[in-house]
């Protein structure tokens, strides 16, 4: 369908799109990359009067590491994250991920700001903010605030975000070079939204015991969550393929997945525990399953 | 709506264009340039038909207001060839039969068109997650790859010596 009539206006940094949200009274949205918000549009599931659009402030758009800190502008795109050769090198879970997000031609728009307030359950960014201790950063009226991610992301497409405020970045803790990760999803075809999805992310002592171990899970969970059980399950242990298998029954005991016309809630479970059981392989160096579980 | 004017370059061409603010850049280029080589399917993302090339990346133009291409340099279908005179992916498509209706060609051509550019080496492995952005129901896709994988070579791609 054709999108609902609109203003559009560009804002030229931060302040001035604060103030047009100000200004548009709760009835302007900020317009970021368009691959969400214009397929919204397009239903005619929203009709804001105002689009403010951020595209051109270029503060948003960087990628920032320092020594302790990997932050991610509002504007930075799924294939800025892919491309770069620092993520590699210092977090390369995100561009490991981005293979999964969306298509090649949504990747050259997509950004991360507006992933995290579109805030799609089955969204990969979302889940990484939450599974990998993000932390968001907005501007509004008020100022600047920072908060922990999973504060932010509490339900579908229902990010905490105000009226006044837009998202400027995410910033995650610096990562240790030898941290061991993996990712894996499934989606009905290549560049679909995940069913179910796993991060998964821990540290190894002289020991090779498993410490800090981060699970989180998307597509199978009403809003991107961790997984306390599963990560207890390798909490402190060698991660073989025994308390890897442990893990992943805890991943199924714990998912509350949602039922639709793609699977049963008793699917998601499932492919839950079997996405956990590749990411975790993954992350241990374990060679994957031949028979996928 | 009161319209506002973009000033965008269209296939090497400069253009003013006086738009609603809501028309998407797929509608700027039917209805306001007539360029209706761009073709739109689903206006919502999912298809790929409307793909064109923005300052180099591809893109879904039903998911990019016109007023989001200003000052940008836009690439269509019809800025890749003529009739008389078809650039080389258009070529390998007609010479491989990679079309059957059609109506998904434009965004193929300009998808493969923005990858080869980048990287002319994408095998077919590359080239096939990157047209799973792009549907087609009548071909089954197998001729669009063994196109586009002829077509590298006018993009820089050297063959592998064979032993
Ligand atoms: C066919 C298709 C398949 C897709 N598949 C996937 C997928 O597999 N995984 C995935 O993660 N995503 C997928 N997406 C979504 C895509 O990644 C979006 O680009 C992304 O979710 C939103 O980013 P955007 O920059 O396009 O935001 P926009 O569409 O511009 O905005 C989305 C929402 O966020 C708000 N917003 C944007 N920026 C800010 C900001 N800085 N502060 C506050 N609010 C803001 C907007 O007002 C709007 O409500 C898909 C999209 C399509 C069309
Ligand atoms: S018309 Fe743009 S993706 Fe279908
Ligand atoms: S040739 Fe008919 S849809 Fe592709």
């Amino acid at each position: 369908m054709k999108l609902p009539p609109l203003q559009y206006v560009r804002a030229s940094s931060v302040s001035e799109a604060v103030d047009l949200l100000v200004q548009g009274a709760g009835d302007a949205r900020i317009l970021a990359g368009g691959q969400s918000l214009i397929p919204v549009l397009a239903f005619r599931l929203a009709a804001p009067a105002v689009l403010v659009d951020i595209g051109g402030i270029a503060d948003l758009k960087r990628i920032d590491i320092t020594d302790e800190t990997v932050t991610l502008g509002a504007l930075v795109r799924w294939v800025d994250i892919e491309r770069s050769t620092a993520l590699k090198a210092h977090m390369p879970l995100l561009p490991a991920v981005m293979a999964h997000v969306a298509h090649y031609q949504i990747r050259n728009r997509g950004t991360v700001g507006g992933s995290l307030a579109h805030c799609d359950p089955a969204a990969e960014m979302p889940g990484l903010a939450v599974t990998c201790d993000g932390t968001i950063i907005l501007e509004g009226a008020s100022g600047r605030r920072e908060a922990p991610a999973v504060e932010v992301l509490t339900g579908a497409l229902a990010a905490e975000i105000a009226e006044d405020e837009m998202i400027v970045a995410l910033r995650f803790p610096r990562w240790r070079p030898e941290r061991r990760w993996g990712f894996a999803e499934f989606a009905r075809r290549q560049g679909d939204f995940a069913m179910a999805g796993i991060v998964a992310h821990f540290d190894q002592d002289a020991d090779g015991v498993a410490r800090d171990v981060h699970i989180g899970v998307i597509g199978a969970t009403d809003r991107p969550t961790r997984l306390p059980g599963a990560e207890a399950a390798l909490e402190g242990r060698i991660p073989d393929a025994m308390t890897i298998r442990d893990a992943c029954r805890a991943v199924q005991d714990e998912v509350e997945p949602p039922e639709d016309i793609h699977a049963s809630a008793a699917y998601r479970r499932a492919l839950a525990g079997v996405m956990a059981n590749q990411a975790l392989r993954q992350a241990a160096g374990l060679p994957a399953a031949a028979n996928g579980q | 709506m009161d319209e506002i004017d973009i000033t965008l370059t269209v296939n090497g061409t400069a253009h003013i264009l006086s738009v609603s603010p809501r028309t998407t850049l797929a509608d700027a280029l039917r209805q306001g340039l007539g360029l209706t080589g761009t073709h739109v399917g689903c206006e919502h993302g999912v298809c790929g038909a409307c793909t064109v090339i923005v300052d180099g990346a591809a893109m879904r133009s039903c998911l990019m207001l016109a007023a989001q291409a200003e000052r940008h340099a836009i690439t269509t279908v019809e800025g890749l060839g003529r009739p008389e005179a078809l650039g080389p992916l258009q070529a390998a498509f007609r010479k491989h039969h990679a079309l059957q209706c059609g109506f998904c060609t434009p965004g193929f051509l300009t998808t493969l068109h923005a990858l080869l550019t980048e990287e002319p080496d994408a095998d077919a492995e590359r080239i096939r997650e990157v047209v799973s952005g792009n549907l087609c129901r009548c071909t089954g896709y197998v001729a669009i790859i063994e196109a586009a994988l002829e077509a590298r070579a006018a993009y820089g791609h050297q063959e592998a010596e064979a032993c």
